[in-house]
Parts: C-alpha cells; sequence; structure tokens
C-alpha cells in the first residue's frame, strides 16, 4: 500500500512502518486493496443517505440538510496510550466540577488567589443569577466533550474544554455502526472497545442525578427543534435512551413543577437534557425574545424541583481565558499534576502578554474567549497582513475577550481520496472529542469523534466547513 | 406520549397514504388512456377533481392535459398534494418525531422520499409513469409493513392507523364519487365494453377488481358502491376504515364497547354504528353524491375532534395548524 505521511502520522512511523497498534487492521486491509475500499465508501455513503444520518448548516440554500460526511479509514489509538488519555480526562472534567461549584458558592479558589476575582466579573458565560446554587450531588457538567489534538510533537494537547451542549457523541455511534455493516472483514481478529454503552450510561448519569426526593425519575431531551444543526443527535439519543424528544412548546410550569403536555394531559419531567443554550432557555430570566425555551423554567430549577443538564452557568469553565487556568485548577482541587497537557495560552487582558501576542500575530492563533464551534478564530500563519491588523485592533480595544496560542500542527491519519483518478490513501489533519459523564460517578466513552479536515492541507475539522469524520478505535489488546 | 408527536405521526401517515393514492390515481388513469386518441384530454381532467384541487390546476396550467396534469399530480411543489409535496411532508413530521418512530420506518420513510425526489428530477416517471407509480405503492406499503412489524402496537401506532385510514377512507370516497359521476349517464347501457372498461378501472384504482370478483362475480353499478363504500373485508373500502379508525381511538381512551369519553369517540363510534346498518339501497335512495359528501363532512368531524381532544396544546394559543384540503 503506498502511502506517504507528512507530519506525525496516526497510523504510521515516519519511517513508514505501521505503528504496533495499526498492525493488524492494516494488514487486513492490504488483503481488501484501496479500490474495494473506494467501493465500500461509496456504500456507506448511500447507507447514511438512505438512513438520514445528517447534519443541518445554517444559511446553506440547496436543502438544510446535508449528509454526516464519513471516512472508513479508521483512527486507531493504542490501549496503553488511551489509558492515559482517559485518567486525564476523568482528573479534568472531575476538577471542573469543583471548580464551578466553588466558584457559584464558597469561591475558596478566588480566596486563595489561584483565580484572579477579575476572571469571573468578566466573563459572560457566568451566571450570577445562580450564586449560592449547588444541584445534585455538586455535578454541573454531566456531559462534556473535551477536544484533543496531537502535535507534530507527538504529545496530545487539550484545545478546548466544551461544557455547554457538546454535540458528536451519536455520530461515535453511527460510525461504528456504519463501520459494521460496510467493512466488517476488517473486524476479524482485531479487539476494539465498544461504544455502544454510551446511551445506558447517559440515561443513568441523568436519572442518577435527578431531584433526590424524586423516586422513579422522568427524563427527556430538550431539543431547539428540526433546524438545528445537532437536530439528528437530539433524536438520536431520545430514541437510543427511550425518553421522549421535547420542544419548549411540550413543556410547561406550573407552581414551579415542569411539565409535559401529553394526550393523557400533563405529565411531571425531572430530568431535562437540554441541547438549548443557557441564552434561551427561559424568556424570563435570560433572554426575553426566546421562543425555544419554557418560561418559568429557572425559577422550578433553583426550587430544585427539576435538573437541567448541563446546569446553566457551566460555561464559566470553558472561557477560554479560564482554560489556561486549569492546570492550577487541577492543583488547586485534586493536589495532582494535570495529566492531560494544556496549549500554552497567552491572555491578553495582562499587558506583557498582551505585547507578546501583539508583536508575533503571524506566528500565533487568535481566538476569542467565548466562541465555540471554531467561530471568530485568526490563524495567523495563514491570515493576510489586512486581517492580521484588523485582528490586532479587535484585541486593543477588547483585551479580555481574547487568547492567543502558537500554532499547532495536527496529526493525520490515511484518509481515503476518491476524486477522478483513482482511490488513494493520503494523510489528513484530524482531532479527537472524546466525551465524558460525570454525575455520581465518571464514565469515559472509549475513543470518541475524530473529525477530519477533508481538504489537503487544511486543519479546519468542523462539518460545516469541509470536515469529516471517522470511526475512532481504541485497541483492547 | 406528548401531544405534538402524535399529531406528527398521525400527519406523516396521512401524507404517506395520499401520496400512494394519488399515484394509484395516475396509475389507473394512465392506463385507461393507453390506446384511446391521444388528444382527449377530457380523460386527465377528472383526476384534477378527484384530488379536490381543480381551482389550483386551472390557475397554474389551464386546461387538463396529459404531461401538465402528470406533472402537477406527482411533482408540482406548489400542489400542497402532489406525490413530492406529501412525501415531503410526511418526512418532515417523521423527522420532527424521529425519536418515538422505528429506525427501519424512518429509513422506508427517507428512502422513499429521495425515490421520488430523484424521479423528480428526470423524466423518465412523466414518460412512463407506471413504474414510478408502482415504486410509490410499494414504498407506501413497505413502510406500512414496517409500521406493523416493529412499532409496539400502543398509541403511536394508533395515531398512526387512524391517519392512514382517515385518508384512505376519504380519497376511496372521491374516486367513487367523481366516477360515478361520470358513469351514471351511460348507467343504462352496463356491459357496453367502454363502460366496463371504466368500471374495471374503478375498481383497479384501489387495487379491488380480484377481490370484488370473489365477492360479487359480475360487475354491476349497485355491487361496485357497496362493496367500496359498506365493504366489511376490503382494506380500501370506507366501512372498513371507519371501523379500524373506531378500534383505534377505543384503544386509545380505553373505553368500553359502546360507550365513550371524548368528541372523536362519540363521532367515529355514531359513523360507524351508522355505516354498520346501512344497506347499499339505502344509499341509492338518498343518492350516492348526496351520501359521499355527507360521509366526508362527518369524516372531516372525527379529524377536527381528533386534534381538538388529542393535539391540541390547551394552554396555548392556536399553533400552525397542518392542512386538510378539501373542495
Amino acid at each position: 500500500m503506498h502511502y506517504q505521511p507528512t507530519g506525525y502520522d496516526e497510523s504510521f512511523e515516519s519511517t513508514g512502518e505501521p505503528r504496533p497498534a495499526c498492525r493488524e487492521f492494516l494488514r487486513r486491509l492490504d488483503a481488501v486493496g484501496v479500490s474495494e475500499l473506494g467501493r465500500r465508501q461509496k456504500e456507506a455513503e448511500l447507507q447514511l443517505r438512505n438512513s438520514g444520518i445528517t447534519f443541518n448548516v445554517y444559511g446553506h440554500q440547496a436543502g438544510v440538510e446535508k449528509v454526516w460526511p464519513f471516512d472508513l479509514m479508521p483512527r486507531v489509538i493504542d490501549r496503553e496510550e488511551w489509558s492515559q488519555i482517559d485518567a486525564g480526562l476523568r482528573q479534568r472534567v472531575t476538577a471542573l466540577n469543583l471548580f464551578i461549584d466553588d466558584v457559584y458558592n464558597d469561591r475558596r479558589i478566588i480566596a486563595d488567589g489561584v483565580v484572579p476575582e477579575s476572571l469571573l466579573q468578566s466573563s459572560t458565560t457566568y451566571r450570577p443569577e445562580l450564586r449560592g446554587f449547588s444541584p445534585t450531588h455538586k455535578a454541573w457538567c454531566h456531559i462534556s466533550g473535551v477536544d484533543l489534538v496531537r502535535n507534530r510533537d507527538g504529545r496530545v494537547y487539550v484545545l478546548e474544554d466544551n461544557l455547554r451542549c457538546p454535540s458528536g457523541v451519536s455520530y461515535v455511534l453511527e460510525n461504528r455502526e456504519m463501520m459494521k455493516r460496510t467493512f466488517s472483514q476488517v473486524f476479524h481478529g482485531v479487539s476494539i472497545a465498544s461504544v455502544d454503552e454510551y446511551p445506558e450510561q447517559l440515561l443513568e448519569t441523568l436519572l442518577s442525578c435527578a431531584p433526590p426526593a424524586v423516586r422513579d425519575p422522568l427524563a427527556v431531551v430538550l431539543t431547539p427543534g428540526v433546524y438545528n444543526s445537532a437536530y439528528f443527535e437530539h433524536t438520536f439519543l431520545a430514541q437510543q435512551m427511550g425518553v421522549e424528544l421535547v420542544q419548549g412548546c411540550d413543556l410547561v410550569v406550573i407552581d414551579d413543577v415542569v411539565h409535559m403536555r401529553t394526550t393523557q394531559g400533563l405529565r411531571r419531567v425531572d430530568v431535562i437534557y437540554r441541547r438549548i443554550d443557557d441564552d434561551f432557555l427561559d424568556p424570563e430570566v435570560f433572554r426575553e425574545d426566546s421562543t425555544l425555551g419554557v418560561r418559568g423554567l429557572m425559577r422550578a430549577y433553583r426550587a430544585g424541583n427539576v435538573t437541567l443538564a448541563n446546569a446553566p452557568g457551566t460555561g464559566v469553565a470553558d472561557d477560554k481565558a479560564v482554560y489556561a487556568y486549569v492546570p492550577e485548577i487541577i492543583r488547586y482541587y485534586l493536589g495532582e499534576d494535570a495529566i492531560l497537557h494544556n496549549v500554552p495560552t497567552y491572555l491578553c487582558d495582562d499587558p506583557k502578554q498582551r505585547e507578546h501576542v501583539l508583536a508575533n500575530l503571524h506566528d500565533l492563533v487568535v481566538k476569542p474567549t467565548n466562541e465555540s464551534g471554531g467561530y471568530g478564530i485568526m490563524l495567523g500563519p495563514h491570515a493576510t497582513p489586512e486581517e492580521r491588523a484588523a485582528c490586532g485592533d479587535r484585541i486593543r480595544s477588547d483585551p479580555r475577550n481574547y487568547i492567543a496560542q502558537p500554532m499547532l500542527e495536527l496529526s493525520t491519519v490515511p484518509t481515503l481520496v476518491d476524486d477522478d483518478e483513482p482511490p488513494r490513501l493520503e494523510p489528513r489533519h484530524v482531532d479527537l472529542r472524546p466525551f465524558v459523564l460525570a454525575g455520581q460517578d465518571v464514565y469515559v466513552m472509549p475513543g470518541g469523534l475524530t473529525r477530519v479536515a477533508l481538504v489537503e492541507g487544511s486543519m479546519v475539522v468542523n462539518s460545516s466547513q469541509g470536515g469529516g469524520s471517522k470511526d475512532t478505535w481504541v485497541m483492547r489488546a | 406520549m406528548l401531544s405534538r408527536v402524535a399529531d406528527s405521526i398521525y400527519w406523516m401517515s396521512r401524507y404517506i397514504e395520499r401520496a400512494e393514492n394519488v399515484a394509484r390515481f395516475i396509475d389507473v388513469n394512465h392506463n385507461l388512456t393507453l390506446g384511446e386518441d391521444d388528444d382527449n384530454g377530457q380523460q386527465w381532467a377528472p383526476l384534477v377533481y378527484i384530488t379536490g384541487d381543480q381551482g389550483l390546476f386551472k390557475e397554474l396550467f389551464g386546461t387538463p392535459k396529459r404531461d401538465a396534469v402528470l406533472r402537477f399530480l406527482a411533482f408540482e411543489p406548489r400542489n400542497p398534494n402532489s406525490i413530492l409535496s406529501c412525501i415531503t411532508a410526511a418526512r418532515e413530521n417523521a423527522r420532527s418525531v424521529r425519536e418515538s418512530i422505528t429506525a427501519p420506518m424512518w429509513e422506508r420513510i427517507n428512502r422513499f422520499y429521495w425515490m421520488v425526489r430523484d424521479a423528480s428530477s428526470g423524466d423518465a416517471a412523466l414518460a412512463e409513469p407506471n413504474g414510478f407509480c408502482d415504486q410509490v405503492k410499494l414504498a407506501s406499503h413497505a413502510l406500512v409493513g414496517h409500521t406493523y412489524t416493529t412499532m409496539s402496537h400502543g398509541e403511536a401506532w394508533h395515531f398512526s392507523r387512524i391517519g392512514r385510514l382517515l385518508e384512505r377512507a376519504d380519497k376511496t370516497s372521491r374516486i367513487v364519487d367523481v366516477q360515478y359521476y361520470h358513469l351514471l349517464p351511460t348507467a343504462a347501457d352496463v356491459g357496453s365494453p367502454v363502460d366496463l372498461v371504466r368500471w374495471n378501472a374503478l375498481l383497479k384504482s384501489t387495487s379491488a377488481l380480484a377481490m370484488y370478483r370473489k365477492t360479487h362475480g359480475r360487475i354491476t353499478p349497485d355491487s361496485v358502491a357497496d362493496f367500496l363504500i359498506l365493504g366489511r373485508d376490503f382494506p380500501r373500502a370506507m366501512r372498513f376504515c371507519v371501523m379500524r379508525v373506531q378500534e383505534s381511538v377505543s384503544e386509545i381512551t380505553g373505553s368500553r364497547p359502546g360507550t365513550f369519553t371524548c368528541r372523536t369517540e362519540q363521532l367515529a363510534g355514531r359513523l360507524r354504528s351508522d355505516m354498520d346498518y346501512t344497506a347499499i339501497s339505502d344509499v341509492i335512495r338518498e343518492g350516492l353524491h348526496e351520501y359521499i359528501d355527507r360521509f366526508q363532512a362527518q369524516l372531516n368531524d372525527v379529524g377536527e375532534a381528533l386534534h381538538a381532544d388529542f393535539f391540541t396544546l390547551t394552554s396555548e394559543p392556536e399553533t400552525q395548524r397542518q392542512t386538510q384540503p378539501q373542495s
């Protein structure tokens, strides 16, 4: 098989030898052949279309739905390496939960001078309405999707902690299903950790975090509706857990208790896995013009009559300026060194660091602190001088809103390229989003969502911008 | 179950059934016109009347000609009752309740949608509609089969069945009404070759010819009307549909036989027992057209009551309702 890695490749050493964890799989693949792989790829795409596995693109004219782009070549993770990542994720999410609970209550971490108070006061995702509140089991971020990348140095870094409504887990399950249906022979003789447990674990996490007084809790998934970009995922998770998928109009709050409207009348709801941003949850407290949320929901929440997952206000901990403090946060609450590395981060709010950023814009990636999904990012090495100058102006006028990091070179995975020429494998850059559940216990799904930039040389993995995805194999042996 | 979900499942089934019926109409009419004078535009006019969209058709295309009628009924996006519009609406409804239907059902609807979408961008379906109509019927039946075999026969399943059978009863009543209107002037000549072709076509459009023959043998107007209106066992007969609707409503409410707890149940039960104790001679005496008119009004009342009893979000102002266009 002809394949030429360009930088750090997940499947091959720089010498061109397969990495140990990939050896067996690549041997089987050789027997199948790349042209057969191309045929299977087409089969998988047809299958995805038929089963309507899609995502919505905002502002996309020709039919809002697009079929989920999937690449048959899996990303393989070595068992030893995964156990490190697993431990690092547990540690990180545990510490962040403690941090959020502390920030809304005792604020010891500020009193002890580890994190400056100004950082919270200036955070737009901090919710003063929740001061003095603590959810069941002090669980704030029940579901997190932590973005990891591997740099050219071979090290894995945390790129960002998504603690609000991270999406993508449904595609992890569907990708595995798709692989098994279209490419079953490559599974023979390899032992891969199963991802099928996730819906059960999610349901368990949600139910275990119900208000303590409720004996037989009822959980629902709250979606903004069919036009949301992750609508497929909302239906998928509701169906897999066997709970109702509700919209704001299906719920009503009476005497601080949430009910859903059914054909047999009102029924009490105890746990809401909400896939709506804080801002839209309750027009009474947050955005008045929100038609997606439920009037009175926050009253019910603060009265302890309903659990919201994730809890409102978790965004304070995935503010990118707070991100820079995560290693200290871990040390402060757990007394341990962070297992997973942070990307070195310059806080533009700090005058000295700002100077450095402004002087080195051509080398750095500048990110707004409160955006997610890759919006508003300036890639210094790829930007025009005008774009860099405009970015500098934005930093000077609102320094708190920006951080900068060195430009990483994401690792690659062999990816099927099937254009006009015969199908072949070429390196394409990837990231990894593992999913972590934290209620009474912590559960880490083995692997996660591998997103791949399908355009040669590109590091943009977002599905709205030409990204695809791959099945992710955590080897058991 | 959620009221919104019940509503969507009901409409999903209705739209699928509507698409299937439009395909049946096209199929049979196409067969009728084969071997006939090509310019005979009259042959295609009744089709537009059956679906009740003659006003819109006239506005868009003027006189009913073959290609225009076919395109209008199969693929015209401005016609809310075209096959393409129906399957699009069915899929949108299914998408909004995807967690409540089973994965095989969703996949069937999705494939159905893509099949029609793909057909709409080519000319093959208009040149030779039979193949396309067969695919539509097959896709609809496949969905009904998957619904029957993969979904628990609980509340959602009953709402789906109610939607499908209310729609079917309405469509059968329309086809009987329109075809009789055309056949009656020649009713005295029953047995003439041309006439027989039309009677055959009427039965075929409801896939009823073989089953009719088994029950009644020779084709007579009264027997055909009896079979399609008051048939107890034939699944496209109006009475068959009403019986199942009434059963499903009772399953949902859990009422004892002969009692009712809501308006839907009362109206469905009343319509059913009326049909149970009606003979075809009663229908002829009242006038077939009058009887069917009254039937359609009663059917609409059941649909309205269903909406009020189960789907309306009571504390909310009237939300946008889906359409049930009636001429």
